[in-house]
């Protein structure tokens, strides 16, 4: 019995008269690289087998083919690989556009910097989608007056870069002065309204495309650019995109 | 009779002997103990390390290597927690393929304890995030989004407090304003709260009340913005602010070679750290707790 309490003393010691506070003495920090000098885990490798399996192959699965390498920095002021993209976007885009509002688009504005990679001459798979267009950016169509058509132009004569069109012409001379714009050969009209096919980044003001935010109604497709070019790919047999008149400068 | 009590007696012997150790050295010598934070950041679906003809980052990265090198800190120090701030959806087709499953599925593997939500976790819209929740075994804490009106409430918590060894320690998440970054159809009636006060709550809640030893922000706000200084970001956070002892951040990808230190509005330190993106690095942050009286007057020492 008196071991008892003797006990009874000890955790009565313990628990309240001999606790102590405790200090924060020291902090180390450091970051650890990943790198392959670490060992796998083969729990884990085990694990993403499967779906890595599942991917790669269907990564690699052949769409089309590509009759030659094509680069973003290949043309001036339009690139073979910036209008097959322009190009793709009007022709997949525009039925699904008309079927929802009855209307056309009337051209189509990408970005340079949106191009991510090239399109290398040989078989094209699911995953060259993925490398030129590795974000989720979906197609949108921002109905915009005929003067912020103007203001388009006038950010694409002073962008003097490659920025992908589609139905939109410009020449500029040797000075880059502004020559000519048309839309589908005409004249652009300050007393209309066009609808202009983009990217959802660009709408958000990506590439300070301010001109974007001027539009009146917005129409959002929904449709990712990836599984754009991987639906435009899997239509077409063979892509051969050649650098064209739709944007030059007349020297 | 007599053997019932022989087996009492024994039984108390030991609990003596074992509770006479752990008293001296309460009592007597001092008795350090070492937590250990481990953490990532922007992993952005990055599954598989990048191949050796990567131009940035060749033979980096990885989740089954990040796995082993987490099992053996653990090994370590079992006084371990893992932490991720934000962004871990979007970037590689794995995420495009199963929506951020295999992402969580393998978080949940490597035992990560809690995690908050960055802009990219909404590319799938909230209702794709909620979806793939049932995978996700370890905690989300967001204390400045308002999710009561929609599929995430109740999901979420502003903060959680672990318990290692005695050790409280409190973590909560901040998340960036998702206006302008995440589409409204996305994002849905989720309410971004001012992070700088929420902050504040958070950090008097778990000091004060909850009487935690550490308090850790797990930020998705972004380290810092020069060119932006009216933007909230870690460096602005850890400045306008008391009681927070760690922030991790997250979404500018800013790899800082060891943890910066700010001074809070009370001029006490507070470590900053974030590692970059994709899985490259893991961060490691040790706090060493010390029952010693005597030492408590020397301060913290921050060795980074």
């Amino acid at each position: 019995m008196n071991f008892k309490y003797f006990i009874l003393g000890v955790y009565i010691c313990f628990f309240s008269s001999c606790k102590q506070e405790t200090h924060l003495s020291k902090i180390e920090g450091k970051r650890i690289e990943i790198n392959d000098t670490l060992s796998s885990n083969q729990a884990i490798e085990d694990y993403i087998k499967p779906y890595r399996e599942h991917v790669e192959k269907d990564l690699d699965s052949v769409l089309a083919y590509s009759v030659d390498t094509y680069t973003k920095n290949n043309g001036d002021l339009n690139t073979a690989i910036g209008n097959f993209m322009a190009d793709a976007v009007f022709e997949l885009s525009n039925p699904i556009f008309k079927s929802r509002t009855g209307k056309d688009i009337d051209m189509v504005l990408l970005n340079h910097g949106g191009i991510r990679s090239i399109i290398s001459k040989g078989d094209i798979t699911t995953r060259t989608a993925y490398e030129i267009m590795p974000f989720d950016n979906i197609v949108v169509v921002a109905e915009l007056k005929g003067t912020y058509v103007l203001d388009l132009v006038s950010y694409l004569q002073n962008a003097r870069r490659a920025h992908p069109i589609s139905k939109l012409n410009i020449k500029l001379g040797s000075n880059f002065e502004l020559i000519e714009a048309t839309i589908n050969k005409e004249p652009i009209d300050v007393n209309r309204t066009y609808y202009v096919a983009t990217n959802d980044f660009l709408m958000n003001g990506g590439d300070r495309m301010t001109f974007l935010k001027k539009r009146d109604s917005l129409y959002v497709l929904d449709y990712k650019i990836r599984n754009l070019l991987i639906d435009y790919f899997k239509k077409v047999d063979t892509i051969n995109p050649v650098i064209d008149d739709r944007f030059i400068q007349i020297k | 009779m007599k053997r019932r009590n022989f087996i009492q007696q024994t039984a108390a012997t030991t609990a003596l002997v074992t509770l006479g150790g752990l008293g001296l050295q309460s009592f007597t010598t001092s008795r350090t103990k070492k937590i250990t934070i481990l953490h990532t950041n922007d992993v952005h679906s990055h599954i598989i390390p990048f191949g050796p003809n990567n131009g940035r980052n060749a033979n980096k990265g990885g989740v089954a290597r990040r796995a082993s090198l987490i099992e053996s800190i653990r090994a370590e120090n079992p006084n371990t927690l893992l932490l991720d701030a934000g962004d871990i959806f979007q970037g590689t087709p794995y995420f495009n393929y199963y929506g951020g499953e295999l992402e969580f599925k393998l978080m949940s593997m490597l035992k990560y304890d809690a995690a908050t939500i960055g802009n990219h976790d909404f590319d799938n819209g909230i209702d794709g995030l909620y979806a793939q929740l049932p995978h996700a075994k370890f905690d989300f804490v967001s204390a400045n989004y308002d999710f009561s009106n929609t599929v995430m409430d109740t999901h979420v918590e502003p903060y959680t407090i672990f318990k290692k060894e005695g050790i409280k320690i409190g973590v909560f998440g901040l998340g960036i304003e998702l206006d302008g970054l995440v589409g409204k159809n996305h994002y849905k009636e989720t309410k971004y709260l001012n992070p700088i006060e929420i902050a504040q709550d958070m950090s008097r809640i778990l000091k004060t009340e909850k009487q935690c030893d550490l308090a850790i922000c797990l930020s998705h706000l972004g380290y810092n913005y020069r060119n932006n200084p009216e933007i909230v970001s870690d460096v602005k956070l850890a400045k306008a602010t008391k009681d927070i002892d760690l922030i991790i951040g997250g979404h500018t990808h800013t790899f800082l070679r060891k943890p910066t230190i700010e001074k809070n509005i009370e001029g006490k330190n507070v470590l900053i750290n974030q590692v970059g993106c994709y899985g490259l690095y893991l961060g490691k942050i040790d706090f060493y707790f010390d029952s010693d009286k005597s030492k408590a007057a020397n301060g913290t020492s921050i060795i980074v």
